[in-house]
């Protein structure tokens, strides 16, 4: 594994929350890599802090101590707008509730992030064309999220994810309220991602269904990351 | 430009309550507005009176005469152009509910006193023959049907007895806020009538009105005159026109600063409305907009949507109510004339209703910047569902 | 079964920030509410106290107030052998032939001129005015030019404090006492000898006649032959009836421009109050659902929502008559368009316009939360409970 390109790397991360008066510890010292290419499930009991990681390692949390490295760039040591700008080229999110804008179209909700970036209209019409055409949705790109079915919806949200092309997907219980047929064609999907365009996609589940289509599955426990 | 769209689609996800917000707001500018106005007309006399113009009353108190031998001496001072005497009648037309204000005045200084009450040369020269001929304000003229050649009675209150009139002009005002709704008739019949009737009242003037030619010896000419009557038994207090009405608002001041400072809470209170409604709105959207945060959106990006959405909604009340403001004052104008004899919405107004609209949008959407831009992505993701 | 009131007001309690923007909002057109009313109390409550029951104003035909009024000599003595006039204790009938004339004072500060009223008093006008005490000084001493002031008038304008003098009618008049009159409209006169008066203005009239009646009940009778008496042109008013007529027009003012606010502002607050009850209804759908669910009838949900939008009434009425009870202590002087008197009146808060508050605010509540409640109630327990 060493040979490969190291995708993420955390060394010595730690995370607690202020609940009231009492300081809780979720994550403690947790050491780990992902190489580049990799899809790794992430399981654990409620309350383990699987969430919390995945929010550290695509910078929308910020750790207490320890370092983590995306990449080249060691994103412990960036301020929060240097963070949204790393996280806009970098980092694509998928969310166990999709999360997209309802007043906007697939189309309008795909092309959302490539508003921060310099591309022409024309330019982003074709990104996103291009990317509705990988989540099979060309037909469905005016339809509003309500207009959606949820398995629908999250492929919207996959084409949203990977429209600035970045390296990491981090996906928090994608399939989490979904059935099982859409739970199928999103794992698909996201396998596709990994096997065709390389993307390193790092999923939080509580579905072994899900976990089994992942390279690597690993176990966090009350903020401790069991070994494989 | 796809921010605009943003903040447009949001302003119609909840139509219930954008529209309900929209008619509050519309509704406070619109009262905003026309309580600005009708301070504005408190100081309407103030505005339209003419610098050239200077009145002389007796110093102790307007309910007090001076003598009709004033007139000569008066005119003697140099500066002055003209003289022309009035006395304030008080009479009542049928009933104490139609309240005009009637007056009695030399007629041939008159006309070249008051330009801005504009009169056909006929109509002038039928007033000059008329002992009691009268001429009066085209909306009030309006208001009574009174057409010229008809006569009209009033009831005496200071002068008693019933005063009989035949209309002999209607004029209309110069400038759109000369006021129409006056009733002018001959001093010499009233003076007359009193010579009759109550010989101490006779000769008795109210106030002299004083042309001058350069308003600015309007203050060295003023001093003269009360110079001359100095120490006599009717000492005379002169001030520009202006000073003269202004001292009439001063004493009904009360209310007027009361309905200015209703005037502004209308304002805060749509602004608590609003206020609610959008922080309730951005409440709502948390976790949109820890969503548009995780794709690398910036505080700044969320402020825009949000405080764009406040100040849409704000400013579409606001053109609605300036826009309302027109129509309703023209009602106001048409049914109200007795007590407001022009309702005319001021520029000015206009522009401090859509900065009320903006001040409503902006101070609406402080709180709820504040949260959507500063809570954590984390944070916003967890209220979800 | 009934849905207990806590459940409403712990949802209140619950959404404290929204619940307090709309109290906020509803509490401010309650305190305009409340401060129209009161105002309109404040005045209408000076000017019946500044009459007295059985006391009668008489003044010339037509004239309306005082000031335009005018009364001579003969006549007045005429009108000083009725017998329906009470005879006081030193024997003599109890009447004042008075004259009031208005004069231009400078306010003290601002140096801005009003008009006070002057009143050249008889021997009886103090004891016909009982509401009327000296509270500094004497009585002004008969032929002398010597006046007292009325306690608003001494505190607010120039040169009538005790000690200090005023120059008008080409004298120079001293004052020896200050009077203080209660809330009434007297406390803005300044009061003085009646025959010394009338010279130095050279009036030979008076202004008005005020008596006592020894029976209340004979009014009409003793009104209709003054006023049909040829040699008089008169009319004649019980005291509290003249001061109200003569601030007519102000009362009608105030009013129209008191409901006429309250109307549009209500308009503003009962948006706030819909808003905040849809918004209520709507983050708790699933909640409805699940009551529903349990065994609550529809009549219950719509009482619950109701209820938590008429505590919002109430919550909004009480904060906004808290506040504009304290308005009591502020005094509102103006001119009285009708007499170009000063005028000075308090805002009073009545029973009355407790009440009708307090019942304005339940009826904002009420309407603001009658739409979103039946839309509460009107829900489908399966797409209640499905809506997140």
């Amino acid at each position: 594994m060493s040979e490969r390109e190291i995708a993420v790397r955390m060394s010595g991360v730690c995370k607690s929350y202020q609940r009231g008066s009492q300081n809780v510890p979720v994550l403690e010292d947790i050491n780990f890599e992902i190489a580049s290419g990799e899809f790794l499930a992430l399981m654990g009991p409620s309350g383990s802090g699987k969430s919390t990681l995945l929010n550290l390692l695509a910078g929308i949390d910020k750790a207490d101590s320890g370092i983590i490295t995306v990449g080249n760039c060691n994103i412990t040591s960036l301020d929060d707008s240097e963070l949204a700008d790393w996280r806009a080229a970098n980092v694509g999110f998928i969310f166990q509730f999709y999360n997209l804008i309802p007043v906007l179209t697939a189309f309008e909700n795909i092309e959302l992030p490539l508003l921060l970036t310099g591309l022409t209209r024309r330019e982003r019409r074709e990104h996103v064309l291009a990317a509705l055409e990988v989540v099979s949705l060309t037909d469905r790109m005016d339809h509003r999220p309500s207009q959606l079915s949820g398995g629908q919806q999250q492929r919207v949200a996959i084409a949203r994810a990977i429209i600035t092309d970045p390296a990491i997907l981090v996906a928090d219980e994608p399939t989490g309220d979904l059935d099982r047929v859409s739970a199928g064609e999103i794992m698909d999907l996201m396998d596709h991602m990994v096997s065709d365009f390389g993307k390193t996609i790092i999923m939080v589940t509580h579905d072994p269904r899900a976990a089994e289509k992942a390279h690597v599955v690993r176990h966090l426990e009350k903020g401790i990351l069991m070994e494989s | 430009m796809f921010m605009l769209k943003l903040i447009f689609r949001n302003v119609f996800r909840h139509k219930l309550r954008s529209t309900l917000t929209v008619v509050g707001v519309a509704v406070a500018i619109l009262a905003f507005g026309l309580l600005r106005t009708l301070v504005g007309l408190w100081y309407l006399g103030v505005e339209s009176s003419s610098s050239t113009r200077l009145v002389t009353r007796n110093a102790i108190s307007l309910v007090f005469s001076l003598p009709l031998s004033y007139k000569e001496r008066i005119r003697q001072v140099p500066g002055v152009t003209g003289i022309g005497a009035m006395n304030w009648f008080g009479g009542v037309y049928i009933s104490e509910k139609n309240f005009f204000p009637n007056f009695a005045i030399e007629a041939e200084p008159f006309f070249d006193l008051y330009p801005e009450f504009r009169l056909t040369d006929e109509e002038k020269k039928s007033f000059l023959r008329d002992r009691q001929g009268a001429i009066v304000g085209r909306k009030l003229a309006k208001k009574y049907g009174w057409k010229v050649g008809d006569r009209v009675v009033l009831k005496g209150t200071i002068f008693p007895g019933q005063w009989e009139f035949t209309v002999r002009g209607i004029y209309k005002g110069a400038q759109r806020s000369t006021d129409e709704t006056q009733f002018f008739f001959s001093w010499d019949y009233l003076n007359e009538t009193m010579r009759r009737t109550v010989p101490r009242r006779a000769d008795q003037i109210g106030i002299y009105v004083v042309g001058v030619a350069n308003p600015e010896r309007a203050a060295e000419i003023s001093e003269n005159i009360d110079i001359l009557f100095k120490n006599s038994l009717a000492e005379t207090m002169t001030e520009t026109e202006k000073a003269f009405q202004l001292s009439f608002v001063a004493m009904t001041e009360a209310i007027m600063v009361a309905i200015q400072i209703v005037s502004y809470v209308v304002i805060v209170i749509i602004m608590v409305v609003a206020a609610n409604t959008m922080a309730m709105t951005a409440r709502e959207r948390i976790s949109e907009y820890a969503t548009m945060k995780s794709l690398g959106f910036k505080w700044l990006h969320i402020a825009t949507v949000i405080a764009g959405e406040s100040l849409f909604i704000a400013l579409l009340g606001g053109a609605v109510g300036v826009g309302l403001t027109f129509p309703f004052s023209g009602i106001i104008e048409r049914e109200l004339s007795q007590f407001f004899p022009v309702f005319r919405v001021e520029l000015l107004t206009t522009f401090m209703q859509i900065m009320a609209a903006v001040v409503v949008g902006t101070v609406a959407a402080i709180f709820p910047v504040w949260r959507g831009s500063t809570i954590t992505i984390a944070d916003g993701l967890r209220r979800i569902g | 079964m009934k849905i207990p009131i806590s459940y409403s007001l712990r949802n209140l309690w619950t959404r404290r920030m929204t619940t307090l923007m709309t109290v906020a909002g509803m509490a401010l057109v309650v305190f305009v509410f409340a401060a129209t009313l009161m105002l309109t109390d404040g005045l209408q409550k000076t000017l019946v106290e500044t009459g007295s029951p059985d006391n009668v104003v008489v003044i010339r035909k037509g004239s309306q107030s005082e000031v335009q009024s005018g009364i001579e000599r003969l006549q007045a003595s005429i009108i000083t052998g009725q017998p329906e006039i009470a005879i006081g204790s030193d024997g003599s009938r109890m009447i004042a032939r008075e004259m009031v004339v208005l004069i231009n004072l400078p306010k003290r500060g601002s140096n801005k001129p009003a008009n006070v009223v002057i009143r050249g008093i008889d021997s009886h006008s103090l004891a016909l005015r009982p509401q009327v005490k000296l509270i500094e000084g004497r009585m002004p001493r008969a032929g002398s030019a010597e006046i007292i002031a009325g306690s608003s008038v001494a505190r607010r304008f120039q040169g009538t404090g005790i000690g200090e003098h005023l120059r008008f009618g080409m004298r120079e008049w001293t004052v020896v006492g200050i009077f203080e009159a209660g809330t009434t409209g007297f406390n803005s006169e300044v009061w003085g000898d009646a025959d010394q008066l009338m010279q130095a203005f050279r009036r030979p009239v008076y202004s008005s006649l005020l008596f006592r009646l020894s029976d209340v009940g004979s009014f009409s009778k003793l009104k209709e032959r003054l006023e049909g008496d040829p040699r008089l042109t008169v009319e004649a008013k019980l005291e509290p009836r003249f001061y109200l007529d003569q601030s007519e027009v102000m009362a009608k003012f105030l009013r129209i421009l008191g409901i006429t606010l309250t109307l549009i502002f209500s308009l503003g607050a009962i948006i706030g109050a819909m808003i905040t009850m849809y918004a209520a209804v709507a983050n708790r759908v699933s909640e409805i659902g699940t009551l529903r669910a349990i065994g609550f009838q529809r009549s219950s949900i719509m009482i619950a929502f109701l209820s938590e939008a008429l505590l919002l009434g109430l919550l909004g009425g009480i904060t906004g008559l808290a506040a504009a009870s304290f308005m009591q202590l502020i005094t509102i002087s103006t001119m009285n368009w009708q007499t170009f008197s000063e005028l000075a009146f308090s805002f009073s808060l009545t029973p009355a316009t407790i009440i009708q508050s307090l019942g304005f605010s339940l009826v904002m509540g009420f309407t603001g939360g009658f739409i979103p409640a039946v839309r509460a109630s009107r829900m489908s327990i399966v797409d209640a409970l499905r809506g997140s």
